[in-house]
């Protein structure tokens, strides 16, 4: 129900909305002819209203999220609590550098520590979010090439196991895509990769673990085969939780990445925003970073900026990214310390081969079943739509009335009625086995009463919406009288 | 099994080709691939005169699920798209073969049509 719903004529907060207003010397052309538009509800009926919507979140406060791809872990609520203090929340973007030499250590040492994390020689923290951290590494290496002349480089090549904004970003820098397969066992196909790099070849991205959730066995060949054909290789920060303290992009052979500080370093995501898609580069991309970039000189901290690196890829924002988002990285960062960095790594994945292997004993197909999972693993629910003709959409929807978010359905494309589960480092054993319960549970139901399961959800809110209906005549907006 | 006409040709990645006899072909999406897709909510044609090289991506067809790419069989000039389907994508869930057509073009090498899948063939591919 929209809170229009709840209005009746005349009604309103006096809380918020004084009785009488003052006189305000408005010439009358300025003055609006129609009312508001506002609604009218009580105070009450208002707090309600919200009370009750934020009740109906389910989100990683409340449930098991173990959405593949997305990285819904625990922020931590220090990493927020310390963020909002008055000193970091009230700091001027414009006030002057001697004002301001705290939070420059804070950027300058959270791009130290990502240059360690990452194996990297420089770091950006300016793009805003994901899409921004690629747009800007795309665009870093099409500046290298046009610097040295080698302006005839056209095509970039994405595996087809690739998150889709991938070949958006290539498309959006001026490049073709060029899509390469993969072979049986989830790695890139090298014989592929090896007919399609050429003078063309303008470079490559890839994540590593791919959205298969393997970790891509042959990186150092793809590495090989891709620098001698000049071209130069790009990594896709997405599943950086699976490998921090353990391998290093930069140690992979990689010449720039992009890192989605939002999910893998504490702040919450999956509501659009805001993000941070910090950028680290090799040495040879150093001059193209995007600025500003904190600098430090003896004691003191500045940035950097078109003086300094005059062949930048420019500004992606009006002053230097999302500021609370890598001051709560840093902080996260800072808790953890070197020690602890590590350890995201081998819990995240710890958590995701147990809950494989335990689905797989409980009688569910991996995809990839010779395959160590990294963070996040697939199983695939083909049999059970053939045989049972229940869905991996329909255990999906089930799953929510067992308490569990599901996880994410139908990606990637290569794996026909796929889960991608991701259960991150922060679940409880209890927990995993409790979603594996479930799993079993609505297993059961699929053979002895499917049409419980294929109608699902039955104790959300909202039942199964008529997909079909939302995408094709999307019902967005509220008008008065409508 | 899904419904594969024998009359038709194929291509891997799931088009059907049917020869209008007059150097034009009609290219559409087989059944199996639209029960693969599910509901079909969009569909972005080709422009009508574009030159096409075989196996170039020339549309996308988006489900509840996903979005795909559609790939020219072979090389050759759109002629025609089919309209209707903007507003009634479904028609490519309730009839592939038939009013669900995507778009229809002239055949560069009309000899090159020798080099598609038979139904026989594509039922294969199809099974793996």
């Amino acid at each position: 129900m929209l809170i229009f719903e709840h209005a009746t004529p005349g009604r309103r907060a006096t809380a918020q909305a004084p009785a009488t207003m003052a006189d305000i010397d408005l010439p009358k052309r300025f003055a609006r002819k129609s009312p508001t538009g506002l609604p009218e509800v009580s105070e009450m009926q208002a707090v309600r209203h919200y009370t009750r919507l934020s009740q109906k979140n389910f989100s990683i406060d409340t449930h098991f999220y173990p959405l593949g791809s997305c990285t819904m872990k625990y922020n931590p609520r220090a990493c927020n609590s310390l963020a909002m203090l008055p000193g970091m929340l009230n700091r001027h973007p414009h006030a002057p550098l001697s004002h301001s030499q705290g939070f420059l250590q804070m950027m300058y040492e959270l791009q130290e520590m990502l240059k360690e994390v990452t194996g990297m020689a420089g770091v950006s923290l300016t793009p805003m979010a994901g899409a921004q951290g690629e747009f800007a590494g795309i665009a870093m290496i099409r500046a290298y090439h046009d610097s040295r002349g080698d302006a005839e480089r056209s095509e970039i090549l994405v595996p087809d196991a690739a998150h889709g904004t991938n070949p958006a970003t290539a498309i959006m820098c001026g490049y073709k895509v060029r899509e390469i397969p993969t072979d049986e066992q989830g790695d890139v196909d090298l014989d592929a990769l090896k007919a399609a790099v050429g003078p063309q070849t303008a470079g490559l991205m890839l994540t590593n673990p791919s959205t298969l959730g393997v970790f891509e066995r042959n990186i150092m060949e793809i590495a090989r085969i891709v620098h001698e054909a000049g071209g130069l290789l790009y990594y896709d920060g997405a599943n950086l939780n699976a490998i921090l303290g353990k391998v290093r992009p930069g140690d992979m052979g990689f010449d720039v990445i992009h890192m989605n500080l939002h999910k893998t370093f504490s702040t919450p995501h999956g509501g659009g925003g805001p993000g941070s898609g910090a950028v680290g580069v090799a040495e040879r991309l150093m001059p193209y970073r995007p600025i500003p970039v904190v600098a430090r000189d003896g004691d003191t901290y500045r940035w950097l900026t078109e003086d300094d690196l005059p062949d930048s890829m420019g500004r992606l924002s009006a002053f230097a990214g999302n500021a609370g988002v890598l001051i709560r990285a840093y902080i996260y960062m800072r808790m953890l310390g070197k020690a602890g960095m590590p350890r995201i790594a081998e819990f995240a994945t710890l958590n995701a081969n147990y809950l494989e292997k335990r689905l797989v004993e409980a009688g569910f197909d991996a995809a990839f079943p010779q395959r160590r999972a990294s963070h996040e693993f697939i199983i695939t629910l083909q049999k059970e739509a053939k045989e049972l003709k229940v869905t991996a959409m329909d255990f999906a929807k089930r799953l929510l009335d067992f308490g569990f978010h599901a996880p994410t359905t139908y990606f990637p494309l290569l794996v026909p009625e796929c889960l991608l589960i991701e259960p991150t480092e922060s679940e409880t054993k209890e927990e995993i086995d409790g979603f594996v319960a479930a799993m079993v549970a609505i297993l059961e139901e699929a053979r002895n009463e499917p049409d419980t399961v294929r109608s699902a959800p039955h104790t959300m809110p909202n039942r199964r919406f008529d997909e079909v209906s939302a995408a094709r005549k999307p019902d967005l907006r509220w008008r008065p009288g409508e | 099994m899904s419904n594969i006409p024998s009359e038709l040709k194929y291509t891997k990645s799931h088009e059907w080709i049917s020869d209008n006899e007059n150097g034009t072909v009609t290219v559409g999406i087989t059944d199996h691939a639209q029960e693969l897709l599910g509901d079909l909510v969009f569909v972005e044609q080709p422009e009508v005169g574009k030159e096409l090289e075989a196996e170039e991506a020339c549309a996308v067809v988006e489900s509840v699920k996903a979005a795909s790419d559609i790939y020219a069989p072979l090389a050759g000039e759109v002629v025609e798209v089919n309209e209707k389907l903007e507003d009634e994508p479904e028609l490519i869930n309730s009839d592939p073969y038939g009013e669900g057509w995507l778009f229809k073009m002239k055949l560069a090498d009309p000899d090159s049509l020798e080099s598609l899948l038979s139904a026989d063939d594509y039922a294969a591919e199809a099974d793996q």
